[in-house]
């Protein structure tokens, strides 16, 4: 499975321990990074097949067999080819259900203001829901002990040169986490609006926090993104006064792409709209709605 | 930039099924509202089959439309993207296909000659 995208080597990832303190990895190849390929693409691409239609008749009289010297034989294969993550997501959503734990999927730009709204969170709602964190960056364990000091218990995962958490991350995270019964385990993706919104981790709930100074048309310029989200929350609201965001105008367009998606305005830096995503984490942990997204 | 991930996930079911020494044809099929770039697809291709069976191989992607339904009028939609409004102005579309992401087949060389 994907799990770097830069180089789809798992070794580039780290999990980290529960509460793991701030040293240096003692396995892993953290010098594995994208540079250890050679990406000289020098060469031509001429793929000039044309599949506008979707229809696409192979074209057998193509030389599509060059220096044959055996028979060729056509293998239907028929995979999806996020086969193994899914599977490894549904083994995760199992996993969480058995325990009684609710996990979300928490994916934003980088700068949205995620780990500012956890801290808060972890602060303000502690005490009606526990919680703990799965953290997802390339690199550092920078977050993690920010929300370590706001008293979570958190699992660090660096992807090094990966771009999302995948289900396989995010499987070794729980077993070292270890989540109480009745717990919300809050995961923390790698800030990215693209490549997230097709790895399922096996979570709960989508969960999008969107910042007012990022532009109303984010919705529809990362649809994948904000298609299969259950939850937006549309963060830095106390900037609102400087800016020329019209909120109606994002919650128009989420709609446009997910029309029963749930928007809550809120500030993680005053602390504005948080009681509602409070109530909404409350709610769903007492009543879960479904079953996976 | 998941591509880079997906082509070598593709790359290692296809080794994964197949035995044979030499595969010369792959073909993916890859919705267009699948959040999948198939030129990246390609752009990696060649990298990621570097020294395997697919070495060499040709990448045959299928590009399906996606198509919906309106939930509010029940028309069904031909979509090109997630961006869809129906005629009847409702942005309310259930998308019924597009999203594929699959490995439909490889052609494979098996070095001898079967009957």
């Amino acid at each position: 499975m994907c799990a770097t995208c830069g180089c789809g080597d798992e070794r580039g990832v780290r999990v980290g321990a529960r509460d793991a303190a701030d040293t240096r990895e003692e396995s892993g190849s953290p010098d594995h990074r994208y540079g250890g390929h050679s990406h000289d693409h020098d060469h031509p691409h001429d793929h000039d097949h044309s599949h506008e239609d979707g229809v696409h008749a192979p074209d057998d009289s193509e030389t599509a067999v060059p220096e044959q010297d055996g028979v060729t034989r056509r293998v239907e294969l028929e995979r999806e080819v996020l086969a193994k993550n899914d599977t490894l997501a549904e083994r995760n959503r199992q996993w969480l259900t058995e325990r009684g734990v609710l996990a979300l999927n928490l994916m934003s730009s980088p700068g949205a203001g995620k780990t500012t709204l956890l801290e808060r969170t972890l602060a303000g709602s502690a005490s009606s829901v526990p919680l703990a964190v799965i953290e997802g960056d390339q690199e550092t364990l920078r977050d993690s002990e920010r929300l370590r000091r706001a008293g979570a218990d958190v699992v660090q995962i660096n992807t090094g040169a990966g771009c999302h958490l995948d289900a396989e991350m995010v499987g070794s995270a729980l077993r070292s986490l270890r989540p109480a019964p009745g717990s919300v385990v809050l995961v923390e993706n790698v800030g990215n609006l693209v490549c997230p919104a097709l790895f399922d981790l096996g979570e709960y709930a989508k969960v999008v926090i969107a910042a007012v100074t990022e532009g109303e048309d984010k919705p529809l310029k990362y649809p994948n993104m904000f298609a299969h989200t259950d939850l937006v929350l549309l963060n830095k609201t106390d900037l609102l006064p400087h800016l020329s965001f019209e909120v109606d105008r994002f919650a128009e367009y989420a709609r446009r792409i997910n029309p029963g998606v749930e928007i809550l305005p809120v500030s993680a830096t005053t602390g504005e709209g948080l009681s509602a995503w409070y109530d909404w984490l409350a709610g769903h942990v007492s009543s879960p709605l479904h079953q996976g997204v | 930039m998941h591509e880079l991930g997906i082509t070598q996930s593709v790359v290692d079911a296809v080794l994964d099924a197949v035995t044979e020494p030499r595969v010369t044809r792959l073909e993916l099929e890859i919705g267009k509202l699948s959040g999948v770039v198939p030129d990246s697809v390609r752009f990696c291709f060649d990298l990621v089959v570097t020294g395997t069976a697919l070495e060499g191989a040709r990448l045959d992607i299928v590009t399906p439309t996606g198509s919906g339904r309106c939930r509010d009028c029940d028309q069904r939609l031909v979509l090109e993207d997630q961006l869809a409004v129906c005629d009847c102005g409702s942005p309310d579309v259930e998308v019924l296909s597009g999203r594929e992401l699959r490995i439909r087949a490889v052609d494979v060389e098996s070095g001898t000659v079967a009957s």
